[in-house]
This record gives structure tokens, C-alpha cells and sequence, in this order.
């Protein structure tokens, strides 16, 4: 009995000891992250390295947003992402319906086929259609390239979420006389939120993330924040401490977001196996 | 959204039948289609057609058009530096693929089986696919710095040599493909995740009446049953990884020398640091192409696999 017991035992350590090896990679990026944010620059440089801050300081985050036009790049990019994001659900929700009511899967392909494109193959052409229309140096070639990520995110999500509503209600309301446009407005939209909210939430984040679209269309006005960042490295030689705050400043809203709808994000990964760009 | 070329390529699911789901039917449903029609023809459909046009031509920004037919692709074929990019995004690819398939399966079937906190724990293992790839390269960075990194302290103090990390040729593609796995090999845990709660019991109580242990049931019955996610799991992988940018020009920018300079790089400094814009059109082309050959025989092979 005891034998059986040991073995049953060290069966749930070995169980154990692989989860903390699943999740360690990702605690200690962000914790060593977090952890040069919050150091002293004496620290940050010192060998062997000092892993708690020890007192821990906002020195790091206060130098990015004096030092740089940290908050200028930041509403950018709520602008970006947010504008880009209300844009594909305004256009991609009835589309995602339209599709999933006909069947249309050569939409459904076509969008397949940009998912395969590499993101800068759109910016050559985009790039000089921005030139010609002269609207380089503001925010909207920014958006409207942006959409090349967020628009096939919502259409895919919305076409798995309408596909899976129950038919039967709009289709009593078309019996009763009620037209197209009325049964998706009043019956299958309202029905539809917790999917408009994942392609947004999803749409979103692959819009923040995004770097190589702003990297080359930005100006030193326009930059993104992961634009802004990385040009904080190479051209003004920053130290790691308000390098790294300036990191964790970026990814934590999209963590933040993330960790609040996690499991409906999931779930709209696994339906779709999205990714931006 | 790769994934879901499962559903797309296969529509096997029933047309509702009855009077209503006839031609005329689905054709109605076409307005609702037609504004993201207009986005995607503006942002999508038109840059295709557009590059295509372009690679036909010679045109740096600020000189004249000239059209030169193939003679783009002519000097692509001759070009060195294109051809050991092909290489190196391949040698990348094939890594950025087979490790996080491998890592991720491990993790899904860690993750299917119930623990306590595992809601918790799942969701700190998926960050790393959410976070802003620029801002984790920056941190990979300073870690792999290689006086003061931290990678090379962790290393030498449980008594490992120290390495070279992106500073040398041989280990820089390993070095970032080490980072495209933390990455990504959350997204194939969750595909690979979402066909184990898909799995069926009656086989494993059988086999385990027919006295088959752990491994037997796994190899035998999980992994044919699950290969279609993880075949699924592997085109989403090679897609991305072929197209894989960020991390490796925040972190080497192609270098040291052209050691990493894959396809996509190699695109990059044609468009927009030598502003050859002809040039780097064909080169999108080939990539384009490449891409697509890569997935269509992927997608065959899915079709015939069956895991023996």
C-alpha cells in the first residue's frame, strides 16, 4: 500500500514540478522586466546582477515621460488602435453576419490569404498611395494601414460567433415581415455583443502590438509606442532603467486587458487561431 | 486566423435546407458584406495588384518608372544576399515550428488535466503570446548582454560557459528563435488544448480495461485524435515564423553582419532603406510565393496525414 502511495506521491511532485517549468519562462521575463523598471541605474549595471530592487524606484518611469514625448506617443496610440478597432467593427460585424447567413466562404478565403501575406508587403504600395494623397505626417495612413490587421480579425471572429447563433428567432421575425436589415439589427446584434466584444478586445491588442506599420509610415510626431520605444534605444542610447520602464509601460495595458476577458479571449483564439500582422 | 482554415477549407457543414437557402437567398445577404469589401479591395486586394504591377518596374523614390519586365526577378535569382536570406528564414522556420509544437502539446496535455489554480496558472503561461513584441525584445536584449546580462550570470553560476547569444553568427538564429518560442508556444497549447477537451472517453476506459499504461494510451490514442489540431497548430507556426519581423529587427536588426537577415528583413532594407522599390516588390512576390507553396503543401499533407 505504502508503495503505491509513494509512487502516487511522487507522480503529483513530478506533476508539479512541470507546471513550474511550463510557467517559469514567462513570470521571470516580466518579472526581470518589471524588476530593471523598478532599479536604480548603480543597480541595473552592477555584476552579478541585484534582482530585487532594493528600494524600489519610479525614478526610471518619471525620466521616460519628462525626457521624451512619452504621453504625445501614447494618446497616438490610443488614437491608432482605438480608431482602427471602431472601424473594423463598424464595417466587419455586418460583414461577419452577411458571410455567415450566405455561406460566402470565398470571403472567408480571401481573408485566409491576407493572414498569410507578410505585413510590410501591403506598406510598399500603401506607402506610396500615402505620398501621392500627401497624407504622410499625420495619423491616417497610420489607421488605415492598421486596418489591414484589425478588419480580417473582426470579419473571422464574427463569422465563428453569427454561425453559431440559432437561426430560428431571425427567422421567424422574416416571416412576420420584418426585413433583412431589421432582423440583424434587432434580433442577431444584440445577441452578438460577447462576440463584437472579443474581435475588439483581440482587434485591439494586435493593433497596440503592432510595429512595423508605424515604423515605417510614422513621423516623430505620429510615432506608436512601439515605435517610440525602440527609437529610444537606438537613436538616444538610453539607459536600461527608463528603457525598461518604458517596456513595461507598453505591454501593461494589453496584460492588464488580457488577464480581465481571459477565458472569452481564449476562446476566440482557439476558434480562429488569430494573430495579427 | 490560419486556424480556422478547418472550417474554411472544409465547409462541410450542412446548408440549412428548405425554400429559403437557394441562390437568390444567400445574394441578399451580399449588402452586408459591402462596406469591409470596400476596406479590404482598398487595403488588401489593392496592394497586391499594385505590387505585382511594381515588380515589373525599376523605381527608386525620386527617379523616373521604368518598366523592365522579369528583370527584377533575374537579379533576384543571382543576388547572394536574397539567397542565404531564403536560408536562414528557413533554418529559423524549421526551429520556430518544431520547438514550440513539441513544447506547447506538452504544455496542452499539462494544462487538460485539473490542478488547482490551473485558471491562474494558464493564464500567466499565455501572456507572453498578448505582450508587445517590441517591449519583450528590448528586455530579451539586456538579457543577453553579454558582460552584464543576466542569461549569461544565470549560466555561469550553475557552472555552464557563458555564451555568445546574438553576438556570434552561429548562435544568433538559435538565440532568436529562443524567443520566438516563449513567444508562440502559447497560441499551439491553446489550439492543441482546444482538441483534447474535443476527445471522446470511451477509448481510454477500453484501453485501460485492455490494460494499456500511460504512454500506450497517449501514442495510440490521444495523438491520432489530436494530430488534426496540431497539423492545424503547425500551418498557423510556419506562416508566422516565415513572416516573423519584430523580435529580430528590434533585437539584431540582420546582424552580426547578414547572419539573421531573413527574407523579410532582406524586404525591409530594399523598401525602405534603399527605397528600391521595384526590387523589393518581386521580392514580395517570391516571398508571397513561398509562403503560399509552403502552406498548400502543408495543407495537403494534412489531408492525407494520419497518424499511424
Amino acid at each position: 500500500m505504502s508503495a503505491r502511495r509513494l509512487k502516487d506521491l511522487a507522480g503529483r511532485i513530478g506533476f508539479g514540478l512541470s507546471v513550474f517549468v511550463l510557467v517559469s519562462p514567462a513570470v521571470l521575463v516580466f518579472l526581470w522586466m518589471a524588476s530593471l523598471a523598478l532599479k536604480n541605474e548603480v543597480d541595473n549595471m552592477a555584476y552579478p546582477p541585484v534582482f530585487v530592487p532594493n528600494p524600489p524606484t519610479l525614478a526610471n518611469v518619471t525620466q521616460v515621460f519628462e525626457q521624451n514625448n512619452f504621453l504625445q506617443y501614447t494618446i497616438n496610440s490610443v488614437i491608432v488602435s482605438g480608431l482602427a478597432t471602431l472601424i473594423a467593427i463598424a464595417v466587419g460585424v455586418p460583414a461577419g453576419y452577411g458571410i455567415a447567413k450566405a455561406r460566402a466562404m470565398r470571403f472567408a478565403v480571401l481573408i485566409l490569404i491576407a493572414r498569410m501575406t507578410p505585413g510590410l508587403s501591403y506598406l510598399i504600395p500603401l506607402f506610396i498611395l500615402f505620398q501621392w494623397l500627401g497624407l504622410t505626417g499625420t495619423l491616417w495612413p497610420i489607421v488605415i494601414t492598421h486596418l489591414v490587421i484589425t478588419a480580417p480579425i473582426v470579419v473571422w471572429v464574427m463569422i465563428g460567433f453569427f454561425e453559431s447563433l440559432p437561426h430560428e428567432l431571425e427567422e421567424a421575425a422574416l416571416v412576420d415581415g420584418c426585413t433583412l436589415w431589421q432582423g440583424f439589427r434587432y434580433i442577431a446584434l444584440p445577441l452578438a455583443r460577447p462576440g463584437i466584444a472579443v474581435g475588439a478586445v483581440l482587434s485591439f491588442i494586435f493593433s497596440w502590438n503592432n510595429f512595423v506599420f508605424s515604423a515605417v509610415l510614422a513621423g516623430r510626431e505620429t510615432r506608436t509606442l512601439p515605435v517610440a520605444i525602440y527609437n529610444v534605444l537606438t537613436f538616444e542610447q538610453v539607459s536600461w532603467g527608463p528603457l525598461a520602464a518604458a517596456a513595461l509601460l507598453v505591454t501593461a495595458p494589453v496584460l492588464i486587458l488580457t488577464s480581465f476577458v481571459q477565458k472569452e479571449i481564449v476562446a476566440g483564439l482557439t476558434a480562429g487561431g488569430v494573430k495579427g500582422g | 486566423m490560419a486556424g480556422a482554415s478547418a472550417t474554411a477549407a472544409a465547409p462541410s457543414v450542412p446548408v440549412v435546407a428548405g425554400p429559403a437557402a437557394g441562390r437568390g437567398y444567400k445574394r441578399r445577404y451580399w449588402p452586408f458584406a459591402l462596406p469591409a469589401t470596400i476596406v479590404i479591395v482598398a487595403v488588401i486586394v489593392f496592394p497586391w495588384v499594385f505590387t505585382l504591377y511594381m515588380s515589373a518596374h525599376e523605381w527608386r523614390i525620386g527617379s523616373a518608372r521604368e518598366y523592365v519586365g522579369f528583370d527584377n526577378f533575374l537579379r533576384l535569382a543571382a543576388d547572394q544576399r536574397f539567397i542565404e536570406s531564403i536560408w536562414h528564414t528557413f533554418y529559423f522556420t524549421a526551429l520556430a515550428v518544431v520547438l514550440p509544437i513539441i513544447f506547447g502539446t506538452a504544455a496542452a496535455i499539462v494544462f487538460h488535466r485539473k490542478f488547482p489554480f490551473r485558471g491562474v496558472l494558464r493564464a500567466t503561461f499565455v501572456m507572453p503570446m498578448m505582450a508587445t513584441p517590441v517591449a519583450v525584445a528590448l528586455v530579451w536584449t539586456m538579457m543577453f548582454h553579454p558582460q552584464l546580462g543576466v542569461l549569461n550570470y544565470l549560466l555561469t553560476s550553475i557552472g555552464l560557459p557563458p555564451q555568445s547569444w546574438v553576438y556570434s553568427v552561429e548562435t544568433v538564429i538559435p538565440t532568436l528563435v529562443l524567443v520566438e518560442v516563449w513567444h508562440w508556444t502559447p497560441l499551439v497549447m491553446l489550439i492543441v488544448l482546444g482538441g483534447l477537451a474535443a476527445l471522446p472517453t470511451e477509448p481510454y476506459e477500453a484501453a485501460h480495461i485492455d490494460g494499456a499504461n500511460a504512454w500506450h494510451a497517449f501514442r495510440h490514442i490521444t495523438l491520432p485524435l489530436v494530430w488534426p489540431f496540431i497539423m492545424v497548430a503547425i500551418i498557423i507556426r510556419t506562416i508566422d515564423a516565415l513572416k516573423a519581423f519584430d523580435t529580430i529587427f528590434v533585437i539584431t536588426q540582420g546582424g552580426p553582419g547578414t547572419a539573421s537577415e531573413t527574407i523579410n528583413l532582406f524586404l525591409y532594407l530594399q523598401a525602405f532603406a534603399f527605397y528600391n522599390m521595384g526590387y523589393a516588390s518581386a521580392v514580395v512576390v517570391v516571398f508571397f510565393a513561398i509562403i503560399v507553396v509552403l502552406s498548400l503543401l502543408l495543407l495537403h499533407t494534412r489531408q492525407r496525414s494520419k497518424w499511424i
